[in-house]
């Protein structure tokens, strides 16, 4: 009896959890099958049917070159990803381990950066840019989001080393280990599955942020989110091609994220289980 | 070593000769058919101008508008050819943003441009932005609904007239709305339509002392008009309606009539795409006897931000994109039902270009009786037909549309959305220092 209830107790979390992926997914489902139809059938309204031309794909290829986009969300997203992971890791190691009266102070500090409005900066930033010549830039993005993200990477790695027991880098110490070899040798194996879900969550939030990647690239920086937005017109129709502008951006994110959901997942739940 | 040195040397240097000969030039736009086949067409202009290479920046119209916004106040020199609207343009020429276009070329016939466009588009006498394309509003009407309706649509119709022909030619259980009329908040939605509806009826933004009017009759007379006939005759959901939801309503078969922008007459002409293509009439924006119509003024143009250190060439480019030849080389490649419309008046002369656009004389009609200059029955202080030509109408035109959208949606009355559009104005121009 109790093991019937228990598989009814499963299949109903089964269902639930079903349905909770479902809805969150569905708007990147809709997305795609809009991107499958007409122009007239994307707006005519809400429908799951699709008359799969592939149209809007070709529209879209003719309009901008897709290839030269991708690349530059490619080299931005894993570039501020690596240089983030580099500063974060000894940031993150000297609050967990060293920590001193004010470090909750400067972990809420960086924190209180996220909440600040972009738009509130943008002039600033803009000026900053321009006298370093950094718009239009590779280099220029890279370091605006590995700044803007650098706060969740330390955040996120500062958790998983307080997982860590500082009687194993202190037994390392013991053993002649260098601060770089404690590091290295000893902290980052240890620590791999939560600097991977850190660096893949990050190369995400960079892949997709828009706010900085639409105002401060023109041609040759551009990115992805950019490739996106110059799909929206403000006469015509152009649901269908913003849809498959959408689907071929997300596309490479979604298909990474498929394959590294176990890392991931274990990163996120590192520690989380005692 | 020696040939390795030569080799790399003459490599240097004719990569330094190619980056010295050639020139390359940014220019931001928006994406519409008309831009969209414009960079389709570049080749031609690379042909006669080698020297000159082009970037393009395609974002959506607000992206675009913020983006050059910021560009052009912090000299960022990301540009070198912007799209911009009527609206920007008289704004930022005073502003000393723009370059005034003294170089189009000898062949540049600044002259055939259609004056009300350029008007719009000078200060002072100067051209600060050539039209790329050009518009006005009408009426766009089914004529097999008007006929079954018993009526017949002057060229030149009342507000009456369109009251009457949009309750009867509704058949809800059918699904056809009488008439479509933008509803969705905005400066350049719900704004654009409801401030040239106004004009019509004597109303108008502000007095000769920048005095907020949206206390006077007329304006009451507008919202309580717009609204009751939306409620009896529009379709469902009307308050989220912008240029793309009616131009696909329309194209579907479901309005009876459309007031928009006249650009959209190639669009709901175009059997591939509209199923009532064959069926459609035009007509002016009605009015009221007042001699003012609802129609409005609009150009997206091409202008040269101050900060640019490629001036010359982005003339050049400038004067190839609107010149006369580019009409015909549109034509010559798509047809001319595809030239980008509402700029020149030869265009309107071509006995072509009116057999491929049945809707052309009515386009120059609409356009012609737009005056930007003074745009409404009693006198203002302001230059634009649908909006007011200073900084603060984006925020303004935007707030106040909120409160017509939701008076449209019966989320409050007109009386409130008015007293409510009224005290924003009122704060925002004291606090702009227009109200002293």
């Amino acid at each position: 009896m109790a093991r019937a209830v228990s598989t009814r107790t499963k299949a109903i979390w089964t269902v639930a959890a079903w349905i909770v992926a479902l809805i969150i997914f569905f708007p990147i489902l809709y997305t795609i099958i809009t991107s499958l139809k007409s122009e007239q059938e994307a707006i005519a309204g809400f429908n799951l049917i699709p008359s799969f031309t592939l149209e809007s794909y070709g529209e879209v290829q003719s309009q901008q070159n897709y290839f030269k986009f991708f690349m530059n969300s490619v080299i931005i997203a894993v570039g501020s990803t690596a240089i983030g992971v580099l500063i974060a890791v000894p940031a993150a190691w000297s609050m967990a381990f060293a920590p001193t009266k004010k470090t909750k102070d400067i972990l809420m500090w960086m924190l209180s950066t996220k909440m600040m409005p972009a738009a509130a900066v943008l002039v600033p930033f803009y000026l900053l840019f321009r006298d370093f010549g950094l718009l239009d830039s590779r280099a220029g993005l890279t370091i605006m989001l590995m700044m803007i993200n650098l706060p969740i990477v330390v955040w996120m790695l500062y958790t998983y080393f307080r997982e860590i027991p500082g009687e194993i880098l202190e037994a390392a110490r013991m053993d002649g280990a260098s601060l770089w070899g404690e590091i290295w040798h000893v902290l980052m194996p240890m620590a791999v599955p939560g600097i991977a879900s850190t660096m893949l969550l990050n190369i995400i939030l960079a892949w997709n942020e828009a706010f900085w990647t639409i105002r401060l690239t023109t041609t040759e920086a551009a990115p992805l989110t950019a490739f996106i937005a110059s799909f929206s017109s403000p006469q015509g129709l152009f649901w269908a091609k913003l849809s498959a502008a959408s689907t071929l951006a997300i596309a490479p994110i979604l298909i990474m994220g498929w394959f590294s959901q176990k890392q991931l997942v274990r990163g996120l739940t590192f520690g989380a289980v005692k | 070593m020696r040939l390795t040195t030569l080799v790399l040397g003459l490599c240097t240097a004719s990569a330094l000769a190619f980056a010295a000969h050639a020139e390359s030039i940014t220019i931001a736009t928006v994406n519409n058919g008309d831009m969209v086949r414009m960079q389709k067409l570049t080749d031609d202009f690379t042909k006669k101008n080698p020297d000159i290479q082009l970037n393009w920046v395609t974002l959506e119209e607000n992206v675009l508008r913020e983006r050059v916004t910021t560009d052009i106040a912090t000299k960022g020199g990301q540009y070198d050819v912007m799209t911009i609207g009527t609206y920007e343009v008289p704004i930022w020429a005073k502003q000393g943003w723009l370059l005034p276009l003294d170089n189009l070329g000898a062949d540049y016939d600044t002259a055939d441009i259609i004056p009300a466009i350029a008007g719009g588009l000078s200060v002072d006498g100067k051209l600060y932005a050539a039209p790329f394309y050009g518009e006005s509003s009408f009426v766009m009407y089914r004529k097999d609904l008007m006929e079954k309706a018993g009526l017949t649509m002057p060229d030149a119709p009342t507000w009456d007239f369109i009251v009457d022909a949009a309750k009867k030619m509704t058949d809800r259980a059918n699904d056809v709305n009488g008439i479509c009329l933008r509803g969705k908040a905005g400066w350049g939605e719900n704004m654009a339509f409801l401030t040239a509806m106004s004009n019509s009826f004597g109303a108008r933004w502000f007095d000769e002392k920048w005095q907020p009017q949206f206390d006077q009759p007329e304006w009451k007379k507008t919202m309580d008009t717009y609204v009751s006939l939306m409620k009896e005759a529009g379709p469902s959901g009307a308050s989220s309606n912008g240029f793309n939801e009616n131009l696909a309503l329309f194209q579907q078969g479901k309005c009876g009539m459309w007031i928009d922008a006249t650009v959209a007459a190639s669009f709901v002409s175009d059997p591939k795409n509209s199923t009532v293509a064959d069926k459609v009439g035009y007509a002016l924006a009605p009015d009221n006897g007042l001699g003012k119509r609802g129609n409005w003024l609009w150009a997206w143009s091409l202008a040269i931000p101050a900060g640019t250190q490629k001036a010359a060439a982005a003339e050049k480019f400038v004067s190839w994109a609107t010149d006369k030849a580019y009409l015909e080389l549109v034509a010559s490649k798509e047809g001319w039902a595809n030239v980008p419309p509402g700029t020149r008046t030869s265009l309107y002369n071509n006995p072509e270009y009116q057999k491929a656009a049945p809707f052309a004389k009515m386009t120059l009609d609409s356009i012609n009786s737009a005056d930007p200059t003074k745009p409404t029955v009693k006198p203002v202080p302001y230059v634009g037909v649908q909006f007011v030509a200073i900084p603060q109408f984006q925020s303004l035109g935007t707030q106040v549309g909120q409160l017509f959208s939701a008076a449209l949606a019966g989320q409050m009355s007109v009386d409130d959305a008015l007293a409510q559009a009224q005290a924003t104005t009122v704060r925002e121009m004291t606090r702009a220092g227009y109200i002293k």
